[in-house]
């Protein structure tokens, strides 16, 4: 057991993939000498070499699709985009070829490439710097998507993220990278929770709470404020986007009664209204009001003294399950 | 053999007289003095007769030569096949590649087994001197699925219809060939990415420029200059030859006469052979002309003129290669007669394949999503399956 922050835990999640698999690359800006912007891939092209651990040129749509010529090839590219708000010169590449060349080769072709976003607000950045784009990706077929919210997850899902062949969009709560816990590394990959799999993070009886990456660690504080008011709630952390396991979502909002979900990208037509559809529709007849939603407004993210507004936090979490409770 | 020695040596950028013609082509355009007398590598002239070039030459014997006659013929034909299978209602669409059957020929022919070539969607030419199945495409077009043949059994890509996207698929295939070490000798690996005029304005392709330059892939980029992109002209593009775009990148380029089949043959292997031997990406603008429309949707009656296809009828790639061959004696109307049967035999096939094509099954669609599959689709299916099998059988007496 090791004490390991989220980033860390990537790196080192990194690191034992690149071990395990010499046809393993990563590439992306700065992810040489520099280890990254947030050095997740520090001191890897030092162990792994300028071969396997490649600084690109500055052009995203270029990483992906170079990235896709490298995996008909036969490597497995693990692409770092350096922000969410950089992904979308590379969204053409992604959409339109990473996620269906399997489908159109009628199952010939694998390309079996992670392309790491760090996303979300919450640390003071310039624009494009703090977006969530989960949603764009969750919503083309052919595209994987998963988020991890603490150390333990970050270590196992990025290295079981590399060893599918599904192309996965694996997106990191970039504010939650210092965040520490242990992190037992001895565990076998294989005896690591699956990747498309929620898990209850905190048990509770009265009132479900859904959230992944950033806002999980909002909704572990909200639940603890609330078992302060006497109220219990259960937490699901998601960690899968696409596909979404939900059936411990249905099994616990059966016992509930309640649903609240929260994520940091804006509402309207987000992940959030997805769930709330099928919940809704597997559990209507245990639903005592309606599943609410807590999320980013449907603006572009604000400037950064305007965040902490923008942002779901306790407080907003809390009042939405008192909306519940009063419906 | 082709020599191609001066460019290979010429690393940083196209030859310096060619840079000076360029220039030369570009301030004729600029006078409106019409159309710009395009300078390329040139071995077989409209008219039928052989001319030479300091760098590149052919050393066809004169049945490798009807080898080639015998190519463009068939490619030629099952192409009008096509059009009139899209004409009758058998194909939603088609790409014709009329008028480009010497670029497309000339450089699939100087393909080596082991090297491995990104399309578009019109590369039928090229799909077919990879040996492959010429009913492969006409599933996508034909709508019963979407081009699906292994690319890496045929060292051929599927088409990729977004423009440009390939070629950077090809530049990090490449990227992947050099890493495996399979560049440096006779025996390395060398990529092919084709392209248009069009294409070359998308940022991908500007893209792939940069990355196959720093990385010194073994990439050939072989654009095909048909002279529009669906209506738009080359003008419309750029301001300067497509070959001189090369050497602000970093590598060779030059413009080859994409109608002459000899020439691109021979300049093609001189760029794949560069990139074998480690000496990075070279750029090959094949002029040509579209001598179709841009798919069987356009009409491009209403933005070209009937004396500009005239002109360029006079510089058939086929006409000139059996004028060569009549000339020479290297071929007699038997050859040519057979040829003709050939390819209406292979027309023919291929009609009577196209017309049997089986149609999808309604529950296929949900296949190859994902490697791994996904629950959610295994849901919908089962759903859809019931939706399906909910409808009374016909002749159910209801």
């Amino acid at each position: 057991m090791e004490t390991l922050t989220l980033g860390k835990s990537l790196n080192l999640g990194l690191r034992k993939a690149l071990e395990a698999d010499p046809k393993v690359l990563i590439m992306g800006e700065d992810v040489g000498k520099l280890g990254g912007v947030f050095r997740i891939t520090d001191g890897l092209q030092k162990d792994f070499g300028e071969e396997r651990v490649i600084d690109t040129p500055l052009a995203e749509s270029g990483i992906v699709g170079t990235a896709i010529g490298l995996a008909i090839r036969g490597y497995r590219p693990v692409c770092e985009i350096q922000f969410d708000g950089f992904v979308f010169p590379a969204y053409d590449q992604i959409v339109s070829q990473v996620a269906k060349m399997h489908y159109r080769s009628r199952g010939k072709l694998r390309l079996p490439i992670v392309i790491r976003i760090p996303y979300g607000g919450g640390i003071g950045a310039v624009e494009h710097h703090s977006e969530s784009p989960e949603a764009y990706f969750a919503h083309t077929a052919g595209l994987k998507v998963v988020t991890c919210a603490s150390p333990t997850d970050a270590y196992f899902m990025i290295q079981q993220a590399i060893a599918i062949d599904d192309p996965v969009i694996f997106f990191e709560p970039k504010r939650r990278y210092w965040e520490k816990s242990d992190v037992d590394t001895s565990l076998p990959l294989a005896e690591a929770d699956p990747l498309f799999a929620s898990r209850v993070v905190r048990p509770g009886t009265d009132a479900t709470v859904i959230a992944y990456g950033p806002m999980v660690r909002t909704a572990m504080d909200a639940a603890t404020a609330a078992a302060g008011d006497g109220r219990e709630l259960e937490v699901v952390d998601l960690r899968s986007l696409s596909p979404m396991d939900l059936d411990p979502v249905y099994e616990s909002v059966r016992r509930t009664g309640r649903l609240v979900v929260v994520h940091e990208a804006a509402g309207n037509n987000g992940l959030g209204a997805e769930i709330a559809a099928r919940v809704t529709e597997h559990c209507f007849y245990s639903l005592e009001a309606p599943v609410l939603r807590v999320t980013g407004f449907d603006t572009p993210y604000p400037p950064s003294r305007l965040e902490e507004e923008y942002l779901p936090d306790l407080d907003r979490i809390l009042d939405a399950v008192d909306r519940s409770f009063g419906w | 053999m082709s020599k191609g020695e001066r460019h290979t040596d010429n690393s940083g950028s196209a030859s310096p007289d060619g840079a000076q013609r360029g220039r030369a082509v570009a301030a004729k355009g600029a006078r409106g003095s019409g159309p710009p007398e395009p300078d390329f590598v040139q071995l077989l002239n409209p008219d039928g007769v052989r001319v030479t070039h300091p760098d590149y030459e052919v050393d066809f014997t004169d049945e490798e030569l009807r080898g080639l006659y015998r190519d463009l013929v068939i490619v030629r034909k099952l192409d009008t096949e096509a059009t009139a299978l899209q004409r009758q209602g058998e194909l939603g669409i088609w790409a014709s590649l009329l008028g480009q059957e010497a670029a497309q020929v000339g450089s699939g022919r100087a393909l080596r087994p082991q090297d491995m070539a990104f399309p578009t969607y019109r590369e039928h030419g090229v799909l077919y001197c990879r040996g492959i199945d010429p009913i492969m495409p006409l599933g996508l077009f034909r709508g019963v699925d979407q081009g699906g043949w292994d690319p890496n059994e045929f060292k051929f890509n599927m088409y990729t219809i977004v423009i440009g996207a390939q070629t950077l698929h090809a530049t990090g295939y490449a990227m992947g060939v050099a890493k495996d070490g399979k560049v440096g000798g006779d025996d390395g690996e060398a990529v092919i990415a084709y392209f248009g005029d069009g294409a070359s304005s998308q940022g991908d392709v500007n893209e792939a420029f940069v990355w196959a330059s720093v990385f010194n892939a073994p990439v050939v980029f072989f654009c095909q200059n048909n002279q529009y992109a669906i209506s738009e002209p080359l003008e419309r593009q750029t301001r300067v030859p497509l070959f001189r775009r090369a050497s602000g990148f970093g590598f060779p380029g030059l413009r080859v006469d994409g109608n002459d089949v000899l020439a691109c043959y021979a300049v093609t292997r001189a760029a794949l052979d560069h990139a074998r031997h480690g000496q990075g990406p070279f750029l090959i603008e094949a002029y040509t002309y579209r001598m179709g429309a841009h798919t069987t949707s356009d009409d491009p009656s209403r933005y070209r003129i009937a004396s500009e296809v005239e002109a360029w009828q006079a510089k058939d790639p086929i006409k000139r290669l059996r004028r060569l061959l009549e000339r020479e004696g290297y071929a007699d109307d038997a050859f040519f007669g057979a040829i003709e049967d050939e390819a209406a035999r292979e027309a023919t096939s291929l009609r009577e394949r196209v017309l049997s094509m089986p149609d999808p099954q309604p529950l296929e669609l949900f296949d190859n999503v994902y490697p791994g599959g996904s629950p959610l689709l295994d849901a919908e299916k089962e759903s859809f399956a019931r939706y399906l099998d909910s409808f009374v059988p016909a002749g159910g007496g209801h």
